[in-house]
Order: C-alpha cells, then sequence, then structure tokens
C-alpha cells in the first residue's frame, strides 16, 4: 500500500457516493438490531429495486445514530432523521426522497440531543458502512497512520499525544502519553499493544457502539499505538457477549491485512504489526489490566499486585501497553489534527471529548459525545431531555460498581475527572444511568454490591469475604432487619475493603456504599428506624409500621 | 515441534473414534490447532467447544486438557472461572433476562419474578421437562432499550413481566 493506492481508494469511492442522489442510511448497530432494523433495511432495498432506483438512491447499513431509544433509526442524505420505522414504511420514505420528509416518522436532527454533541470518537459512526474498509479511507481513514509512518519518529508521536492531554478512558484518567513513553522506554525487542475491550461496567454500552459502528478507528489507534512504542502485535481482547463487535471486527482485520494496513511493511515501512482478537468469556475483573493479561494467557482472570506494572512486565513477561477502545479511538484524530487542537477541547486538566451511554429514567437514552466540562444538568434535561412520565429527579448515577450516585444539588457542575471524584464518583468508562424519586437508593447500593460480590475473583480475603458481608448488611437494611450499628459496621468495612483490596475492582466497589451514605443517608435511616422504604421499591414487610407490600 | 504436535493431536481421536469422526470436534481440534497446542489456547478452545456442544461437559473438559497437555484441574478452574461458559446443557429454549444498571431500574427484577412465580425456577435453571432455561445476564449492552430479554439470540427491549410470561408461554405450550 502507497499514498496514491490509499488516495486512489478513497476518490473511487467517493466518486461513487456521489454517483447516487440519494442516500439513506440505516442503522445496524445492536441497540437498532434489535428491532428489526435489518429488516427495514431489507425492505428499503427491496422497494429501491422494484422501483428501478438502484443507481441513483443507496440503502446502507451503518453504525450508530445515537437515540437508541427511538430505533430503528434511519438518515436520508444526512439531512433527515427518521426514528421508530418499520417494513411497512419503506414504500413512503422512498416516495418522499427529495421532497419533504414522512411527516410522521420525522424527528428533528434540530433537537439539543444532536445539537448540543460535539464528535471525535463517534464522527464516523452513522455516516459509514462499518464492514467496509473503503468507507473508512473514503472519510480520511489511515491517513494518519501514513503521516505518522512516514514523517514522525516514535518520539513525536508519543509527542503529540502527550501534547493532546489525552486521558485514559475506560476510568482511571491516566495520561495517555505517559503510559505510552513508560512502554516505549522498556527495553526489549518483543513488546504488545492490547485493546480493552472487556466493557463489563452493567449499564455502559459504548464501546460495543465504537466498535459496531468504527472498528477501523480503533485498529488504526492500535496501529499508530504500536508504532510509538515499539510492539509488532496487539490483541484486543473483547467480550464474548458482543457476537455483533466480534463479528465486525474479524471482517476489519481481514480487509486491513488484505490491503496491507496490517501485517508486514506497512506503507513500506519497516514497521510490522499484526492484530489477534481474544474472546473475553464474562467476568468483570477483566477489565483490570494484569487480570486480562493473565485471561489472554489462558488462566482464570485474577489480578495479581502492582507493580511491576504492565509497561514493564506484561504480556508473557513482556512490556505491554494496554489502552480502552475510545482512548484509542482518539488516537488518530490527535495525529492528523495535532495535540494542540485536541488540547483546546475540554477543560484545563481533562482535555476532549468523553462518549457517555445515557440509560435510566430519561427521555432520550443512546449513546452521545459532549466536550469535557459539559454541565451535568445539560447532559441529563438538554441533551437527554428530562425524566419521562412527570417523574422527579433524584441521582445520578456514573461509573458503574466503580462509581457513585450524584444529588440534584451538583447537577451544575461541570463534567471532567476531577470533579466527579471530589463529589465520590469516578469518570468510570461512560455510562450514565439516570434515577427518578421510584429508585430507592439503598435498593441501588445493594444492586452494585451483588454485582461485585460475584464479579469479585476471589484472590484476596478483603475483596471475597467484605463484598458478602456488606451485602448482607445491605440486605438487611432493605428487609427492615437492621439497627443503626448496621450503618457504622457498614462505614467501617467500606473503609477496610477500599484500603486493603487487591485490585481496583475491590478497592472502588465501596463508593456506591458511600456516595449514596454521603447524600442520601436519609433513606438509609427510614429504612432502620421507620422501617419504610421512602421510594417504595423495597418491599419491607413490618408489623410496627404495616409497610409497604 | 510441528510433526511431534500434529502426531499427539491424532493420537487424542485415535482412542475414541466416533468422536474424531464428528464434525464439532474437529471444531475444537481446529481451535487447538490454530494456536499451536499450547497453554494459552484453552479459553479460545473452551470458546469452541461450548459453540459446538452448546455446554461444557466432563469428557470435553477431558478431551481439552489431554490436548493442550495441562491438568484437567487447571482446566476445569478456568471453566468455572468464567460466567459464560456453562457446565450444563441449556434447555430447548433460552431466555436471558439482563440485569444491567439500567434494566434493573427499568424492572428487571419485577421479570424475574414472575419467571421464577411461574415455573418455579430461579436464573441459572432449567425447567424439568427441559423446555425453557433462564440465565440472567451482566449487561447485554441494550441499555438504551432497557429492560432487555434475550430470547434464543432474539433481543427484544422495553419488555415488562407481562410481555415476557406471554412469549414464553408460547415457548413451552408448544
Amino acid at each position: 500500500m502507497t499514498l496514491e493506492e490509499l488516495q486512489e481508494i478513497a476518490q473511487t469511492e467517493l466518486e461513487k457516493q456521489l454517483g447516487f442522489k440519494h442516500q439513506v442510511n440505516v442503522c445496524v448497530a445492536a441497540g437498532c438490531l434489535s428491532c428489526q432494523s435489518d429488516v427495514v433495511k431489507d425492505a428499503l432495498q427491496k422497494e429501491v429495486v422494484r422501483r428501478g432506483l438502484e443507481n441513483t438512491t443507496r440503502v446502507k447499513g451503518v453504525g450508530c445514530l445515537g437515540l437508541c431509544t427511538a430505533g430503528p433509526l434511519l438518515t436520508v442524505d444526512d439531512k433527515t432523521l427518521y426514528s421508530g420505522v418499520t417494513a411497512a414504511d419503506a414504500s413512503d420514505i422512498i416516495d418522499a426522497l427529495g421532497g419533504s420528509p414522512v411527516g410522521r416518522l420525522d424527528c428533528s436532527i434540530q433537537m439539543p440531543f444532536f445539537s448540543r454533541q460535539h464528535k471525535i470518537v463517534l464522527e464516523n459512526c452513522g455516516k459509514i458502512d462499518p464492514e467496509r474498509v473503503e468507507e473508512y479511507i473514503a472519510v480520511g481513514g489511515y491517513l494518519a497512520l501514513y503521516k505518522a509512518l512516514t514523517r514522525m519518529s516514535p518520539p513525536e508521536v508519543i509527542d503529540q499525544i502527550s501534547k493532546s492531554g489525552l486521558r485514559g478512558r475506560g476510568g482511571a484518567g491516566f495520561p495517555t502519553g505517559l503510559k505510552w513513553s513508560m512502554v516505549s522506554k522498556s527495553f526489549s525487542s518483543t513488546k504488545y499493544v492490547i485493546c480493552n475491550a472487556d466493557e463489563g461496567d452493567p449499564g455502559a454500552f459504548m464501546d460495543r457502539s465504537v466498535l459496531e459502528s468504527d472498528p477501523h478507528r480503533v485498529i488504526e489507534g492500535m496501529a499508530l499505538a504500536a508504532y510509538a512504542v515499539g510492539a509488532n502485535h496487539g490483541f484486543i481482547y473483547v467480550r464474548a457477549e458482543y457476537p455483533l463487535a466480534v463479528k465486525r471486527l474479524k471482517i476489519a482485520i481481514a480487509q486491513a491485512e488484505k490491503m496491507g494496513l496490517l501485517g508486514y511493511n506497512i506503507f513500506n515501512t519497516t514497521f510490522s504489526f499484526d492484530i489477534k482478537i481474544r474472546l473475553g468469556a464474562g467476568a468483570f475483573v477483566c477489565g483490570e489490566e494484569t487480570a486480562l493479561i493473565s485471561s489472554i494467557e489462558g488462566r482464570r482472570g485474577t489480578p495479581r499486585p502492582r507493580p511491576p506494572f504492565p509497561a514493564e512486565f506484561g504480556l508473557w513477561g513482556y512490556p505491554t501497553l494496554i489502552n480502552n477502545v475510545e482512548t484509542l479511538a482518539n488516537v488518530a484524530p490527535i495525529i492528523s489534527k495535532g495535540g494542540e487542537w485536541f488540547a483546546s477541547i475540554g477543560t484545563e486538566k481533562s482535555k476532549g471529548t468523553k462518549v457517555f451511554a445515557l440509560a435510566g429514567r430519561v427521555k432520550n437514552t443512546g449513546l452521545i459525545e459532549v466536550p469535557m466540562g459539559t454541565k451535568l444538568r445539560d447532559i441529563v434535561f438538554e441533551i437527554g431531555g428530562g425524566i419521562p412520565g412527570g417523574g422527579r429527579f433524584k441521582a445520578v448515577q456514573t461509573g458503574g460498581p466503580s462509581g457513585g450516585c450524584i444529588p440534584e444539588e451538583f447537577l451544575d457542575m461541570a463534567v471532567d475527572y476531577e470533579s466527579l471524584a471530589k463529589v465520590g464518583s469516578i469518570m468510570g468508562s461512560g455510562g450514565m444511568i439516570i434515577m427518578d424519586h421510584t429508585s430507592c437508593m439503598v435498593d441501588v447500593a445493594k444492586f452494585f454490591m451483588e454485582f461485585c460480590m460475584s464479579e469479585s475473583c476471589g484472590k484476596c480475603v478483603p475483596c471475597r469475604v467484605g463484598t458478602a458481608q456488606m451485602h448482607d448488611i445491605l440486605c438487611k437494611i432493605t428487609e427492615g432487619n437492621a439497627s443503626t450499628g448496621d450503618v457504622v459496621m457498614l462505614e467501617d468495612l467500606c473503609n477496610l475493603v477500599r484500603n486493603t483490596s487487591l485490585c481496583g475492582l475491590g478497592q472502588t466497589c465501596p463508593n456506591p456504599i458511600l456516595s449514596t451514605l454521603r447524600y442520601f443517608k436519609n433513606e438509609y435511616m427510614a429504612h432502620i428506624e421507620d422501617k419504610t422504604c421512602p421510594s417504595g421499591a423495597c418491599k419491607i414487610q413490618s408489623p410496627v409500621t404495616g409497610g409497604k407490600q | 515441534m510441528e510433526t511431534k504436535v500434529q502426531e499427539s493431536q491424532k493420537a487424542v481421536p485415535a482412542e475414541t473414534p466416533k468422536q474424531a469422526e464428528d464434525r464439532r470436534w474437529r471444531m475444537v481440534d481446529r481451535a487447538m490447532r490454530l494456536h499451536g497446542f499450547q497453554s494459552h489456547a484453552l479459553i479460545e478452545t473452551l470458546h469452541a467447544v461450548q459453540e459446538s456442544f452448546g455446554y461444557l461437559d466432563t469428557d470435553s473438559l477431558k478431551y481439552v486438557a489431554d490436548g493442550l497437555k495441562m491438568p484437567l484441574s487447571q482446566v476445569y478452574g478456568v471453566a468455572t472461572f468464567y460466567h459464560f461458559f456453562s457446565l450444563k446443557p441449556a434447555g430447548e429454549h433460552t431466555c436471558v433476562v439482563c440485569m444491567g444498571t439500567a434494566c434493573y431500574i427499568g424492572g428487571a427484577a419485577d421479570i424475574i419474578k414472575g419467571i421464577t412465580g411461574q415455573y418455579g425456577i430461579a436464573p441459572g435453571e432449567t425447567t424439568a421437562d427441559g423446555k425453557l432455561s433462564v440465565v440472567l445476564a451482566r449487561c447485554i449492552g441494550s441499555c438504551g432499550l432497557a429492560p432487555a430479554v434475550v430470547y434464543d439470540n432474539e433481543v427484544v427491549g422495553k419488555s415488562t413481566s407481562k410481555t415476557v410470561l406471554e412469549k414464553l408461554g408460547r415457548w413451552t405450550n408448544s
């Protein structure tokens, strides 16, 4: 592959696209697929063929369009968005091509859900066909890799990433440039790059959508990372629960290999890089670096003490770089447009944008990308459209089982790594669950503790035993059998587990309890002293008060 | 080294020629061969077994342990560590109820209660007639459609206890 060949592919693809008068893009990511968007796509294609329009109108499958709650979604000529489409609507949609849109399906593209977003990671989602590399090349794909391989030295690539201020999007927010330079300084002829796509947080689907909608972006990011740190082999560790993402990754890797964008002597340079897929098998703890490495090595996914960090001693003992899907998806635009461009977006310490999976009691559930520093209130009420059915906002949960619940008083807070940590939550991988007055915060804490208890790998005692004890106490509280002493015990246990656990799972699992204790202590006390659940979610049967059934 | 490995691979199915003929075992062999029969192929191989047979039984665990020259204890340890692997055969139909945060907030617990009340089986169990298995998922990533339920690989969003029981009723009565 040479630059000329790459440009030729892009040119041919663009000319082909210009040849069509109308483009109908149907979302075929998992969310819309589960509302039968594939049937809609087939119906549209048949309708186009039936009318003999196949030379002027193209119907294609694209990645996530974002507003998952209103699926199946499709766009016409990037101007009109239709929601809730069924196969029966195909004829009307084709009728309306070039004219005014079909009123009953029209979904304003000007609504804040779309207009307030700033897309970097998701810029190709919903625009390109994820199963065709030509379309990715046509939107400028793999040019960043060419630029880096031919005109930049590995330290220059790392320098741009450091300048951009990009931080790990998996949750902890470790500066990516620093991580890369640590691996590049480790002396070894064999190094590995791993893409962590073991998205285990319940309530998070950002990585899945990126992999399903724009897999080449992640592959290009991995190749750039490998070039920067001096690695020649890569692994993508992806959940087996995401069969569509696995399928599209396999297709993308095969296409990239065929075109010489992966393999030996990429772009006729001395750089060689290959990528293999490893399937996870449903263990949340494998999102932790050392546990993930252990799983790729074919063993049980148990973490080990750090140091030594994977940057020095990783996969099979070789220096290993592990980055999250979203982090890697940010790399190619940074190399193309420069670190300073990226650093101009966001807040002082948190640069760029963040993808959030908005879910729970909110009108517009789906996938959004906003600049760091966007106010929580804007995300929930403007982009999210507020609480449906006249509900009252109670809290927003970020960071999954490692994060916390943020109450109404902090809604005007700017979302970045530091401010979330200040209120006792974390950025996490980007799951954002909105809760209204029907959710009981003690019950939510119990839900997360039950999760951590069953996902604890069992290696260290504080996590294995502590999570079970904390879960027991929370059960006692929600059943109305607890005393005030139990809350003191719960707090003690939280601190103990947090301070003495081996890995991130144990160290952060008390967060949901601690944050709800901090902001919603009255709910705990209502369960304990009055034996009632204020939101009515817990079924307390108490002879004293009669309780809720 | 290569020929030696191939010999050992031939040696295992030779003991049970019936199995060797089975196309499904060849899938398992292929997974091991792709990774040069090294121990790090274990999880990939178990995935192949589960895909071929639907679950991991003692025979297949022994077969994999022999193929990769690993102690059976280690294979068993890995097979039981990961939630994705099942050591019991599934029922004729499988209903996966997502228990991610969004689904939980949306009322997934009521769906489970409804199923348990109707069929008397807890998540992870199969009805006595072998028709229906109910499984809990940690999060299938369809949070925008919460609560989500998967019927034999078909994801259905915005489910309620009523719609789920209706669908299951059609399975169990047929």
